[in-house]
């Protein structure tokens, strides 16, 4: 029995490996912030949204497609969805109670505790099937229906008195029968449980069949170690079946565990849907493409992490960078051209792991990898090793990198003088495009920058962080050329027209 | 040809009794770590009494040569390693059936000694018939082996052997528990009832989950009173099987063979020396088969080295080094700068030797080396100055002995002698004890800083510790054929502590 809500046909499995680059790409994007509004406070919750939307470079399209969907079942039907997932939280968190055996020594204790477990789980597990009685036909998902389908088809009456009658049984009121066989030294080996089959007689039979012999041993009233001796053969013969029925408690456990996990995803999604519409966010399902087009365009991106920080409405970016490998983005300091391009980089994930984007609409191809570039701030004293530092991390994203990725750069190879910053940032840009990366560059470097404009490539856009006639800034990004300053001026002037 | 012994080719070359007592000079050339390295895992067999008695004979050593060069091949090195390990666990299997005490659990450990021991031989003859093996002793044992294999001690045993297991293996029964009593009758292909609770939860089966199978600390040699008496009950319903059993223990009760017993002990000399050699040889250091004589004192060795540092070293480099004498040649003089190497080639050329005399392959890529009547070492003992003559007077009264029982066929290794008087006495008492020992045409190595010794005659050669020109504080341990120059290390060394003269003349403000 497998929940399939994150893929069609396998399990989520929080002990995949994160992208190497996981640690940039939470700080340069400041991931945190989005786990923390999906979680809201609830540590599993942000495990599986960190999962979820730092593996989500692996999906491909049809998953994404699939969660979509889900997750559109999910906004509809919430309280029923958050139903479903107390009840796993619930059975999982029953079995702790019972936690106090699980290491015993004796299988008939590991025996009794397993089927007190066991009892509890069929409750809940009836209790789903109830949930997929009742409300099964409100959710339209191909996941949701597979879903509640296969808790229809496995949970059936029948099976759950099976179950009873085997619980029943696992009591052994008629003695405990098994098989044995002589081992190493002639000691009895391959203990193994066995039921009796009671052959229909009638008494005519039974006197007249021919029995085979049977010896009996009976252990006298006070030999105490020899009534040690009888249980632990006793508990040989139980061992295997203990075991199994351990695991098989174990294996329902991990269902609830796997189906709360699952679902956790889409709780933290409801989590971060909620607080969005209290802001008056906008948000969207996206439209993904295949990695080998070249498609990045959108109406009113914002960036979440801004958005869920300033805890208001912020200002959002449309583009049509379609069919294009290279955007550069130049212009005014503090004119939202790193928000932009954390904007991007977030969305990106966003789509990829099957979530709404914040944007009024959003399409993009997907990519097999997201790397991130960032100027660090680093101790001043080590200036002269920080172009040393920002190539060896270059060095290391190249080392890592995939066949079909997104490349963000912030302001890289700044650390030396322009003219050497831009060698070194064409050399690197030129070559990755020439691989047929995508490229989204933000700099300073107008050497570097011009220089592409120079080229008349079609496949690069200009995007400048807009300034209006005053100074002031609109955070707003427009298609432009790079120009030769950066409006450092206006930041200066600003900031001393402010103390006078 | 008949079979004696797997380390000695005729019986009168046997020791006659063994020894448990190193010869004498084992720690001054640290052969007593390198046999204790070799024989720490081979303890059960008391191989030491082998590696402690040197062979006088020639062809005696060539036996034990062609033993390791047949042994030196992969698959009969792991054939031997394999009976040797049934050989083991047979005895462990006799030693248990020993301290038992329930009857059929006797006997069956014991039922399973011989069982063990049969595929012991059996796998052996078997694979010595596969081997291409040359030498004499391996050839004499095969034949031996082969011929036990068939002969009417064996054949029965095998069979009778083979028929209780399979018999016993048979054998199986049902267990009904309840409250106080057990009882007992033959299996009837009852269900599995483990296998059927799993069949019904297997739609959750999710992948690995913990194994919950208690593993019972009782081992198979313990039974309690209540095993031990199910069993009863089950050879009650196996009479004959059981029957069959009783009469099989006492018939074969003597069934191990001397020879094989003896051989399977005299081959762990081999296997413990091959195994220690390996280790060494990965890191790509060579051993040779040298050749032996008794006349002629031309011996050499090229890319020797010292086993017993070697070990220490491990995986770091070891370094090797070469030597020969020729003609006239019987002395080396190893002179030089300390911690060189020097008292490590002395070494080096006295374990050369001795493992040689028994029989083993020796450190080196090639080498020629003199089958002794003697060996003597000659090492100074802990310096301790409080005792000035008595140290000088000792030192002079061994080496007097040593010189008392030299023959001329006889090696002297010496380390730095007489260090404990002036150099003026240490000079002429070197003098006099080099005389000496070219009168006795003895071959020998003597470590010394007196370089005077070095240019004595046309019996010394000179060796000499080097150092790397660049950095004369570095040592190479390279000991090579050389004039002793002490002085030119010593500027060097100086010159790099800024001690020379002229130096000091500057430090030393007036």
């Amino acid at each position: 029995m497998k929940a399939f809500l994150m893929f069609k046909d396998q399990d989520f499995d929080l002990r995949r490996k994160l992208p190497l680059n996981e640690q940039a790409l939470t700080q340069d994007l400041e991931l945190n912030t989005l786990f923390n509004a999906m979680a809201l406070g609830d540590k599993f919750l942000f495990d599986v949204a960190k999962w979820a939307v730092l593996c989500g470079l692996n999906n491909d399209l049809n998953t994404i497609l699939y969660r979509q969907d889900i997750l559109k079942d999910c906004l509809k039907n919430p309280s029923i969805v958050r139903d479903i997932y107390d009840i796993a939280v619930g059975a999982i968190e029953g079995e702790k109670k019972s936690y106090w055996s699980f290491f015993s020594k004796y299988p008939g204790a590991i025996l009794s505790r397993s089927i007190e477990v066991l009892q509890m789980s069929v409750g809940v597990l009836k209790r789903l099937r109830n949930v997929a009685d009742e409300h099964a036909d409100k959710f339209d998902s191909k996941g949701f229906r597979a879903f509640f389908a296969m808790l229809k088809r496995e949970l059936g009456d029948e099976y759950f008195g099976c179950v009873e009658n085997h619980l029943k049984e696992l009591k052994f009121r008629d003695g405990v029968l098994m098989s044995a066989e002589l081992g190493k030294g002639n000691k009895g080996t391959n203990y193994v449980l066995r039921q009796s089959q009671e052959k229909k007689q009638s008494w005519m039979e039974r006197i007249f069949a021919k029995k085979p012999p049977v010896y009996t041993y009976n252990i006298h009233p006070r030999d105490e170690s020899g009534f040690r001796a009888l249980s632990e053969l006793r508990e040989r013969g139980i061992n295997l079946v203990a075991n199994a029925l351990a695991q098989s408690t174990d294996h329902i456990l991990s269902f609830f565990n796997l189906l709360r996990t699952e679902l956790a995803f889409y709780v933290g999604c409801l989590n971060l849907h909620g607080q969005l519409a209290q802001m008056g966010e906008p948000i969207s399902f996206p439209l993904p493409t295949a990695s080998s087009e070249r498609r990045q365009s959108f109406n009113e991106l914002y960036d979440i992490c801004l958005a869920l920080t300033m805890k208001q409405k912020i200002v959002g970016n449309d583009v049509n960078a379609d069919n294009k490998d290279l955007v550069i983005v130049t212009g005014a300091n503090q004119g939202g051209k790193s928000t932009f391009l954390r904007s991007l980089g977030l969305a990106q994930l966003m789509v990829q792991c099957g979530m709404f984007v914040p944007a009024e609409s959003f399409c993009s191809n997907i990519c097999d990898g997201l790397f991130t570039h960032y100027k660090r701030e680093e101790d001043a004293t080590m200036k002269s090793g920080k172009l040393d530092e920002e190539l060896s991390r270059m060095s290391d994203i190249v080392d890592h990198i995939t066949s079909n990725p997104m490349l963000l750069f912030n302001e890289s190879f700044a650390a030396t003088n322009e003219r050497e910053g831009s060698e070194i940032a064409r050399q690197i840009t030129c070559a990755l495009l020439e691989k047929g990366m995508k490229i989204v560059f933000v700099t300073h470097l107008y050497e570097f920058a011009h220089g592409f404009v120079d080229k008349r490539m079609e496949n690069a856009i200009f995007l400048r962080a807009e300034r209006q006639a005053d100074g002031g800034r609109t955070f707003k990004l427009v298609e432009g050329e790079p120009l030769q300053t950066s409006y450092g001026e206006d930041l200066y002037r600003a900031l001393w027209s402010k103390r006078d | 040809m008949t079979f004696c012994s797997i380390l000695f080719e005729k019986t009168e070359d046997g020791v006659e009794k063994e020894t448990l007592e190193a010869p004498v000079f084992f720690v001054d050339l640290n052969l007593d770590q390198i046999i204790d390295a070799v024989t720490a895992s081979k303890q059960e067999y008391n191989l030491k009494p082998f590696y402690y008695t040197s062979l006088t004979d020639i062809d005696a050593i060539k036996y034990r040569h062609e033993i390791f060069r047949d042994l030196e091949n992969k698959n009969l090195f792991e054939n031997i390693k394999s009976f040797a390990q049934k050989m083991r666990a047979m005895r462990e299997h006799l030693a248990q059936a020993d301290k038992l005490h329930y009857k059929y659990q006797k006997e069956r450990w014991f039922l399973e000694a011989v069982e063990i021991y049969c595929d012991a031989v059996n796998c052996l003859v078997h694979d010595l018939s596969l081997a291409d093996v040359k030498s004499r002793g391996f050839l004499a044992f095969r034949e031996f082996l082969t011929d036990y294999a068939k002969s009417e001690r064996f054949t029965p045993l095998l069979g009778e052997t083979k028929k209780l297991f399979d018999d016993l293996s048979s054998v199986k029964y049902c267990l009904r528990i309840k409250d106080g009593s057990i009882k007992v009758r033959k299996y009837e292909s009852e269900i599995d009832y483990s296998a059927n609770v799993e069949e019904t939860f297997q739609k959750f089966k999710q992948g690995a989950v913990k194994d919950y199978r208690v593993k019972f600390l009782a081992g198979p040699a313990d039974m309690n009173h209540v095993e031990a008496a199910v069993l009863d009950l089950v050879a009650r319903l196996y009479p004959d099987i059981f029957l069959y059993l009783d009469n099989y223990c006492v018939k074969n009760s003597n069934y191990l063979d001397e020879t094989i017993i003896v051989f399977d002990r005299e081959i762990q000399f081999y296997v413990a020396y091959l195994e220690y050699v390996a280790v060494f040889k990965r890191t790509g250091l060579k051993f040779c088969y040298p050749q032996i004589s008794n006349k002629s004192k031309e011996v050499y060795d090229y890319e020797g080295f010292d086993l017993a540092l070697a070990y220490k070293l491990e995986k770091l480099s070891v370094v090797c080094n070469d030597f020969y004498l020729k003609d006239k040649e019987r002395i080396f003089v190893v002179s030089g700068p300390n911690q060189g190497g020097k008292t490590t080639f002395a070494r080096a050329f006295g374990q050369l030797h001795y493992l040689a005399s028994i029989g083993c392959p020796v450190p080196g890529r090639e080498a020629q080396l003199f089958l002794f009547d003697r060996l003597f070492a000659h090492f100074e003992k802990e310096e301790n100055i409080k005792n000035l003559r008595g140290k000088l007077q000792d030192d002079l009264v061994r080496i007097h002995s040593i010189l008392e029982q030299a023959t001329s066929n006889s090696i002297i290794v010496m380390n730095e002698i007489f260090t404990s008087t002036t150099l003026q006495d240490q000079f002429f008492l070197s003098k006099r004890m080099m005389e000496k020992i070219i009168e006795l045409d003895l071959v020998c190595v003597w470590v010394t800083f007196i370089d005077e010794l070095a240019s004595f005659g046309e019996q010394t050669v000179s060796m000499v510790s080097t150092v790397v020109p660049e950095n004369p504080a570095m040592r190479t341990y390279k000991i090579v054929r050389r004039p002793a120059d002490g002085l030119a290390y010593a500027i060097a060394i100086a010159e790099k502590y800024r001690l020379t003269y002229h130096y000091l003349k500057e430090r030393v403000k007036s």
